[in-house]
């Protein structure tokens, strides 16, 4: 196992343009590369992705494997973990990462299990322990009530690392870096499911990952129609509206606007929790937001504890007359 | 008609009070806290809705596996009494102490025992370690095709589809079976239990397996079988300053909030 060496980051792309979370995990992996004294490689799986590899070296990558093949166009678990097993056992890395997105959460624990190893899921934070040197992994279980360390002997020491946990580097365009292409080795045959459509939610406005401002809902809200208010604060404030996940499952919002453990991970200025009693299931969607404003009738919420300004009050009142002073101050 | 079978988890209610959950940080587990129930995780009993919506629209069979121990009888029941047809424990000192590759590899080989299968449902992580790897890993033993966080599951013809979330949408699969499916809470809400399927499934023997009933290498299972270490489990702090802006009226509060987060540069 001693000859596994460098940390490899297993690449996203979405829509001809590597994700936000690959070039993230270029950044964390970076430094961990760095501790190490370790190369950083990056993979690109897809079709017609070659022109991305400046792109990934000015972000940090030292490497940058290549497998480009028609088979590749859309994520399918058959295909990508052949690929990934075909790379992983030809270059032996020490440390692999995945995005903790619907590709990683899917391709890693059965690429794990396939390369007899574990991966530590969801991670917010990695290191590089100094005495055993090996990957520790930090992530919330128990819906985020707790945080776990994890450490794996087995090679590669792999994890997922969630959305918006670590920080892009700078991109450097005069960092070389070295590109090798790698043949899939795919056949059709391989591929025992099939995509017959995709269903795309549109989004109306400003993405909610993108917003700086995110009004958000919760059970309390009571209603589809009550989500409206919600809309007309939103905009005022050039923001997106959330929910968490009972307004969701009951059918009063789209599920894709749900932020939590298992919907979206947002990071923005202003957070306006309404009528919402801030779960840790639901927390672990926002915990980066930096500025959490609570509104709630009940004082005992534990949203109180995790914001920094507070109106206890029933969100029906409270929510209009903060709607009309802010368009008032922002108009003025 | 499909043979199912669904694997479900018994954890402490994920919905108790942030407030009440504890750890102990020497032994790396959590404190059960007083007056916190157990009951089937959510995206399993979500596991369950999707066999049986299946066993609704094509008849079929579904068996329920639950790996685990201290098993309240009345909560595991609740699968079969929302309408499965059988319940099997897997419960031996030997799965204890086990990590997600070592409780999918119990799972799987018990899965094998019970034989024929063309659909296997899990629920989409469960939600006490939120790992989400154990359904992936039985169909990575089994070698059978696997999709995850699906939103809605149907058979058509010989084939299953399946709508599977993803960030800006779904995408629908088609697979032939066998599958194994993980479910999210995008289903939507699991059926109640009738009186009628409490007091049938209360009746029904539950059969229990060993490590060695399944025929398991022992090498694979519990702490022998593991790959990941916990090495620390905490809790984090919270600051905790919310200033409480108060107000005559909610509405005064309303518009002393607005002024605050000018005041704070924050619009």
């Amino acid at each position: 196992m001693a000859e596994n060496k460098g940390v490899m980051v297993c690449g996203e792309i979405i829509e001809g343009k590597l994700a936000a979370i690959t070039l993230e995990m270029l950044g964390g992996a970076r430094a961990l590369a760095d501790t190490l004294g370790e190369e950083l490689s990056l993979v690109l799986m897809g079709s017609g992705v070659g022109n991305l590899t400046s792109e990934a070296i000015a972000c940090g990558a030292d490497k940058v494997y290549v497998v480009d093949d028609p088979l590749l166009a859309d994520y399918q678990t058959d295909s990508y973990i052949v690929v990934m097993e075909k790379v992983v056992k030809q270059v032996a890395p020490n440390i692999l990462l995945l995005g903790q997105t619907a590709m990683g959460r899917d391709l890693a624990p059965r690429l794990a299990f396939r390369l007899d190893t574990a991966v530590a899921m969801d991670c917010i934070e990695l290191s590089i322990d100094p005495d055993s040197k090996l990957m520790l992994g930090t992530r919330p279980v128990y819906g985020g009530n707790a945080r776990g360390v994890y450490a794996s002997e087995t090679r590669p020491q792999m994890a997922t690392v969630r959305v918006k946990a670590m920080e892009p580097k700078e991109r450097d365009d005069s960092r070389k870096g070295e590109v090798i292409s790698i043949e899939s080795g795919l056949d059709p045959s391989m591929i025992r499911t099939k995509i017959v459509d995709k269903l795309k939610e549109e989004v109306v406005g400003i993405k909610l990952e993108d917003a700086e401002a995110v009004v958000c809902g919760g059970r309390g809200i009571g209603s589809p129609e009550a989500f409206q208010d919600l809309e007309t604060l939103a905009k005022i404030l050039g923001g997106a509206v959330g929910a968490t996940r009972p307004p969701c499952d009951n059918g009063w919002v789209p599920s894709t606007i749900q932020i939590g453990l298992t919907g979206k991970i947002i990071s923005p200025t202003l957070y306006i929790a309404v009528a919402l009693s801030g779960s840790s299931q639901h927390m672990a969607g926002c915990t980066g937001a930096k500025n959490i404003i609570a509104i709630n009738k009940d004082p005992e919420a534990n949203i109180f504890k995790e914001a920094r300004f507070g109106v206890v009050g029933d969100y029906k009142k409270v929510l209009p007359a903060l709607t009309e002073k802010l368009k008032e101050l922002l108009a003025g | 008609m499909p043979n199912m079978i669904v694997c479900v988890k018994q954890i402490a209610d994920p919905e108790a009070p942030p407030g009440s959950f504890r750890v102990d940080e020497a032994t790396k587990s959590v404190i059960p806290a007083s007056g916190v129930s157990q009951v089937v995780s959510p995206f399993d009993e979500q596991a369950v809705e999707a066999a049986l919506r299946i066993k609704d629209a094509h008849g079929g069979k579904i068996t329920v596996l639950s790996l685990g121990k201290d098993f309240v009888m009345d909560v595991i029941r609740k699968p079969m009494a929302m309408g499965a047809d059988e319940l099997i424990l897997l419960q031996d000192p030997a799965f204890e102490s086990a990590d997600s590759r070592s409780t999918a590899y119990a799972l799987a080989m018990a899965i094998k025992k019970v034989g024929e299968y063309d659909l296997i449902f899990c629920g989409r992580q469960a939600a006490d370690w939120d790992a989400g790897q154990v359904g992936s890993g039985i169909a990575e033993f089994l070698g059978i095709p696997s999709v995850t966080v699906a939103k809605m599951v149907d058979m058509v013809d010989s084939k299953v589809k399946v709508e599977r979330v993803v960030v800006d949408g779904s995408e629908v699969i088609e697979v032939s079976p066998p599958v194994l499916v993980t479910v999210s809470n995008e289903l939507g809400e699991p059926r109640y239990p009738k009186l009628k399927g409490i007091m049938a499934a209360a009746r029904k023997e539950v059969p229990t397996w060993t490590a060695q009933d399944i025929g398991a290498d022992t090498s694979q299972l519990g702490a022998a079988g593991a790959r990941a270490k916990l090495l620390k489990l905490f809790v984090p702090v919270k600051e905790g300053k919310c200033e409480i802006i108060e107000g005559e009226n909610p509405e005064d509060a309303a518009v002393n909030l607005a002024l605050k987060l000018r005041e704070a540069k924050l619009i």
